[in-house]
């Protein structure tokens, strides 16, 4: 049998790496994934753009005024580490950017920065996630050889939320990211690490206070979210062992895992009867047959299960860390609104400093009903969005089993018929 | 498979009862086709469970078959009489085929189907006693009394005969026919390992042949299994589709009607692989049944080899014993004796004790002389009606394998045309959401 089967389990084929880190690759291959030359007019750009997120719809497609791709990536070797960098290349016609076209490098922790920049700045908007850190080494290679491509894939595609999104992409940070040549001196800035605990502690803090009680919607919209991550990631404890930490949404997994190995069992059954070909004399031309018809149904389930991991898992991949996302949005909302009703008991109890005090409660008051408000309004579009792209997830992976199943029709009723052309009178049925 | 429709020759010419040195019936009006003889229809129609006491007082289960039986000029006029039948157990089909086997040693026997369930993958049952296994037994068990029946030679057998017809007293008769004294020694010969000098090269060829296809048809049997097991996966690993799809739409509400529906695509898909698979099985007997075919072969030809040494040995015999009467007759000693030595040693015998000598070993070449005639044609015979026998298996296994593979072929086509239908379905359902 071929080394190939997946391990019940995997820690010890993760990578392990420090927060800050990038990833660790080896790679060759540093060309362009497709092999195609960047295109440079504005309605090649939209064709470009269609081809990578073709759900999204003509409507999209009319209004947008900024294009951004993510390509090129390459291997940086200095003397402490070793980094991918990518291409980022933003094309727009907005007036507040200075220049109609830009082209810079970015390394996987400038992906992570500008993302935790525009959470900070917009605590309950849903910001897309970005691909994990961490790799299964024995899955990723077994499936999809190159790791970098399908990185490259999830950062094209999280930029191009981003820039779908109307708060977040018109985020100072976002322009910043796109067009300065170098990050380093605007990472620098803002609170970073500390705000960060800051957050933690009064999430902590807020959490034993408790909630009064959550608004119906956001209750509603609560419940979604936990069943929705159930969907997402459940499985029976069989998977969960096999997944474990690893968010990957384990349906697909599964089917992957399952289209491998029956792919593996046809490359040993097919030489069976090519060898028995050999023996026979009269049979020798109708087994060889089947032997080749064996090999090409593999080579069908083979591209199939190229696309199912170029597709359908990363897609479902990523609304399994949008779950996540979603969590966390949810989380914030409730602090800023344990904050708000912290600050007004106190107002409420307290006699001294009640001016004060009321200016403070006012303000987390605002601030407590932008939240609300951000959430309301990007939660009907990230679900409208999430439909749109798990349904041509869906359609995609339903119509490439359609193919294969075709192809593999063809490959049998040739078989047939040439069986057929051989022996004298033709049978009658076919099924 | 044995040929379409039921139709055997088998059987009695109703004046004659004569029984030929082998056993079978002499009608001297038997060719191929020929319809003096009664034909007959021949069925396995059902299994059943019993319980009794074994041969050594246990109590045990077992499965008995129904064989029904009726005249095929009855059937052909249109009357639809009521079929004779009895119940038969597996054990007796093993016993009728040893029959045969011995008493037919040049004729390639059709195989019985397996003893036990093999190649099984993992949701295959092997236990004996699982229903689908029995059907498929029985199937089997159908398939061999319809080759039995319709072969040239083994139709005319009256032991097939009788167990087609017999119910009680067929094991009797079996047993008065000798075999089991001839089946023992076969065993032994077969086991046996003996240099043969002068093997017939076709012979030869065709041993080495029957090994190589049971070698090559157990590998595609093992390898077949193993796809069937990890196509059983991939099917039925899409039933989690359909429980992730039905309990998400539930939480869905534009995208909930397209995931319900898609999701019941995706349970009719899991569950169609049950009849793709219990289907492909049949397939596989197919090829189990040369996989057994090749043993019988193999043996006819081990069958031509032991005739073969028997020869050898006999002439052999008899050359040493002419050697024998030729240094008694002669005094010169060619060949070193135990009696030569002590005749030399011990002085010689008396001319009357010579003379005894002389006389016995007269008596023995000419023994010898009769034994190397008999084996001389027995092994020509064998050679001559074993030739025959392979040939028509030749054509028979080129023609049957054929056919398998176009209905694997076929199985495949409509595997794949459901597979269409299901994801067509699916992606209907998708684009409603």
């Amino acid at each position: 049998m071929s080394g190939h089967t997946v391990p019940a389990d995997f820690s010890e084929h993760m990578l392990d790496l420090d927060e800050d880190e990038d990833l660790e690759v080896f790679t060759k291959n540093t060309s362009l994934p497709d092999g195609s030359p960047m295109p440079n007019s504005p309605s090649s750009m939209v064709n470009q753009y269609r081809l990578e997120d073709d759900d999204e719809g003509q409507e999209a497609v009319n209004t947008k005024d900024i294009f951004v791709t993510v390509d090129h990536p390459e291997s940086q070797v200095t003397a402490i580490e070793t980094f991918v960098l990518y291409r980022v290349v933003t094309r727009t016609t907005r007036s507040d950017f200075d220049s109609s076209e830009y082209e810079v490098r970015r390394r996987y922790q400038d992906f992570v920065w500008l993302r935790s920049k525009l959470e900070e700045k917009h605590p309950t908007l849903i910001v897309h996630p970005l691909p994990e850190k961490f790799v299964m080494k024995g899955m990723v290679e077994r499936f999809n050889d190159d790791f970098i491509e399908t990185r490259r894939r999830a950062l094209h595609r999280f930029l191009n939320k981003i820039s779908e999104h109307p708060i977040l992409s018109y985020s100072q940070h976002f322009q910043v990211f796109l067009t300065a040549q170098d990050l380093a001196p605007h990472r620098k800035q803002g609170p970073g690490f500390l705000s960060r605990v800051g957050e933690t502690v009064r999430a902590v803090a807020n959490s034993v206070r408790g909630l009064k009680s959550r608004p119906e919607e956001f209750a509603v919209m609560q419940e979604y979210v936990d069943d929705f991550s159930n969907k997402m990631c459940c499985m029976d404890k069989v998977t969960q062992r096999i997944v474990k930490e690893q968010r990957v949404s384990p349906v697909s997994v599964l089917s992957l895992i399952s289209c491998v190995e029956y792919v593996d069992e046809l490359k040993q059954y097919s030489p069976t009867y090519a060898r028995w070909g050999e023996l026979e004399e009269e049979l020798t031309e109708p087994l060889k047959g089947m032997a080749s018809c064996v090999v090409q149904c593999s080579k069908e389930a083979e591209e199939h299960i190229q696309h199912l991991s170029e597709v359908l898992v990363p897609a479902l991949h990523e609304y399994v860390l949008c779950a996540e996302t979603l969590k966390a949005v949810m989380r914030r909302r409730d602090n800023i609104q344990a904050e708000f009703e912290a600050k007004n008991e106190a107002l409420l109890t307290r006699k001294v400093e009640q001016e004060a005090l009321q200016e403070e409660v006012d303000v987390l008051a605002d601030r407590m009903e932008q939240a609300n408000n951000s959430l309301k309004g990007d939660w009907l579009r990230w679900q409208r969005s999430m439909k749109t792209d798990l349904r041509s997830a869906f359609i995609s992976a339903a119509e490439k089993n359609v193919e294969y199943y075709e192809k593999c029709l063809a490959v049998w009723e040739s078989f047939l018929v040439s069986q057929r052309a051989d022996s004298s009178g033709g049978q009658e049925d076919v099924a | 498979m044995a040929d379409d429709g039921r139709e055997e020759s088998l059987g009695t010419d109703d004046d004659s009862d004569q029984t030929g040195a082998d056993g079978s019936l002499n009608n001297t009006m038997v060719e191929e086709g020929s319809t003096l003889m009664r034909r007959m229809e021949i069925c396995v129609a059902e299994a059943e469970k019993r319980s009794g006491k074994n041969a050594v007082s246990m109590q045990e289960t077992y499965t008995v078959y129904l064989i029904e039986t009726r005249p095929m000029d009855a059937v052909a006029e249109g009357r639809n009489p009521a079929p004779d039948c009895l119940w038969r157990r597996y054990s007796e089909f093993e016993l009728l085929r040893n029959y045969l086997i011995v008493t037919y040693p040049y004729i390639v026997v059709p195989p019985l189907p397996e003893k036990r369930a093999e190649f099984v993958w993992h949701k295959l049952s092997a236990d004996n006693m699982d229903p689908d296994f029995v059907e498929r037994r029985r199937v089997g068990l159908e398939n061999f009394l319809l080759r039995v029946a319709s072969h040239p030679v083994l139709s005319n057998d009256k032991i097939l005969y009788y167990f087609l017809t017999e119910e009680h007293g067929w094991k009797e008769a079996v047993y008065e026919t000798g075999f089991q004294a001839k089946a023992d020694s076969r065993l032994r010969a077969l086991s046996a390992t003996f240099r043969v000098r002068n093997p017939d090269k076709c012979f030869m060829e065709m041993k080495h042949y029957s090994d190589e296809l049971q070698s090559h048809t157990s590998q595609l049997l093992r390898a077949r299994a193993r796809v069937a097991d990890r196509l059983y996966g991939v099917y039925k690993v899409h039933g989690n589709y359909g429980r992730v799809f039905s309990e998400w739409s539930a939480i869905e509400k534009e995208m909930g009607d397209g995931l319900q529906s898609a999701g019941h695509h995706m349970d009719a898909y899991a569950a169609s692989i049950d009849d793709i698979l219990e289907e492909e099985e049949h397939y596989a007997d197919q090829l189990k049944e040369y996989l057994f075919y090749a043993e019988a072969l193999r043996a006819v030809c081990r069958k031509h080899e032991l005739t073969q040494f028997e020869l050898e040995m006999a002439s052999q015999d008899l050359i040493s014993k002419k050697q024998q009467r030729e240094e008694l007759a002669t005094g010169i000693v060619r060949t070193f004796s135990l009696k030569g030595m002590t005749n030399k040693l011990f002085g010689q015998e008396a001319p009357e004790q010579r003379e005894a000598r002389l006389k016995l070993l007269e008596d023995l070449i000419a023994e010898g002389e009769e034994t190397v005639k008999e084996k001389t044609i027995e092994r020509a015979e064998h050679v001559e009606k074993a030739w025959v026998d392979i040939q028509r298996f030749k054509e028979q296994k080129d023609k049957d394998l054929r056919e398998a593979l176009i209905n694997y072929a076929v199985m495949q086509i409509s595997m794949c045309k459901k597979g269409i239908q299901v994801w067509s379905n699916a992606k209907e359902c998708f684009l409603k959401m």
